[in-house]
């Protein structure tokens, strides 16, 4: 079992290479360096079509079309931050997976902080008062009480032997 | 034992359900939202340039001034489109009623199925623009056909139907954004 998975990852991490060489083969490169630094570019943007894959993986005909727009944009030496603002001003923030710092997003930026704190005041609290609880007095009563238990307990634990 | 640091009463016990029904409220809406609709940055933005020719005479060519001072609906589809089929009776029945200039946008298409495509199904369309490369769809920030745009007379989007319109869409988005439209207008 443990072999099969094994092929069966190394096969699939295989053709994952393929996906991405045929989604950018299309394209001339002058050298190695500047076809990574494309695909470190297209890996940023969303394909809107199939949105859980970027624009250097996804096959489909928006994601060709925005890749060859994308590459046009690059060759005439655009920067990053130009190709994002064109992208942007088109399909909104949406199409950038790492989402600019501006109030609409700002819960997104601070909200996890913001539920660390929470958790964090939380956690304080329930530790402190487990510390503070730790002396308890109990009534003759519930001595009593605590005693009988026990014992039943103890005749529970004969009587399922 | 401190007792004003212990929550009074059994409330505290509450909490952590209170904070599951708030989270359970947000993914329960989640349910009924549709990722694939995004929300456009082109609303209240000029009209993308554009300068295309027509489906049925590739000699003229139409561009964003030649619109200006009128209030029309840019209709993007395509003969390969399935959504567009169902689509476009509606679009049939808004050209009838006459209450707005709908130009379409053949995107990415055959002119040949485009032109066949409008004889079996009716022409509700002013004129038909051609976008085969999608380069002007690109610019209207298309990411699915069909997508409508409402656009007013200066030459500004008003309003973006993402996917097929459909009949209560007239009554309940068109009209009232058309009216909206020309009230201001006037």
């Amino acid at each position: 079992m443990k072999t099969v998975k094994t092929v069966l990852f190394i096969g699939l991490f295989l053709m994952s290479g393929f996906a991405g060489a045929t989604a950018l083969s299309s394209f001339a490169f002058d050298s190695k360096e500047e076809e990574q630094a494309f695909r470190e570019l297209a890996a940023k943007i969303r394909c809107l079509v199939c949105q859980n894959q970027s624009l250097a993986d996804s096959d489909a005909e928006l994601a060709g079309d925005l890749r060859r727009e994308v590459y046009t944009l690059w060759k005439e030496q655009k920067s990053e931050e130009e190709i994002a603002e064109f992208l942007v001003a088109r399909y909104g923030d949406f199409v950038l997976y790492d989402p600019p710092m501006k109030p609409s997003t700002y819960i997104l930026w601070f909200g996890p902080f913001f539920l660390f704190l929470i958790g964090c005041y939380v956690l304080s609290r329930a530790l402190k008062s487990k510390t503070e609880d730790k002396e308890v007095e109990l009534t003759q009563e519930d001595q009593q009480r605590l005693k009988s238990l026990l014992k039943d307990d103890n005749d529970n634990r004969e009587i399922t032997k | 034992m401190s007792d004003q640091s212990q929550t009074p009463g059994r409330m505290r016990y509450l909490i952590p359900l209170f904070l599951f029904l708030i989270m359970a409220g947000f993914l329960f809406k989640g349910l009924f939202m549709d990722p694939r609709h995004i929300p456009s940055v082109l609303i209240n933005k000029p009209v993308p340039e554009f300068n295309l020719p027509t489906l049925f005479d590739p000699e003229k060519l139409v561009s964003t001034a030649d619109m200006k001072g009128k209030v029309w609906l840019l209709n993007v589809w395509a003969s390969w489109c399935a959504a567009c089929r169902a689509e476009h009776q509606v679009l049939n029945t808004i050209a009838d009623m006459g209450i707005v200039d709908i130009i379409g946008l053949d995107y990415k298409d055959e002119e040949a199925d485009g032109k066949r495509w409008l004889q079996q199904l009716g022409n509700p369309y002013k004129e038909v623009l051609v976008d085969k490369s999608g380069r002007v769809g690109i610019d209207f920030g298309v990411y699915g056909v069909p997508e409508s745009f409402l656009i007013d007379a200066e030459g500004v989007i008003r309003h973006k139907f993402t996917g097929p319109l459909n009949y209560p869409d007239i009554k309940g988005v068109l009209i009232p954004k058309l009216n909206e439209i020309r009230g201001v207008e006037r």
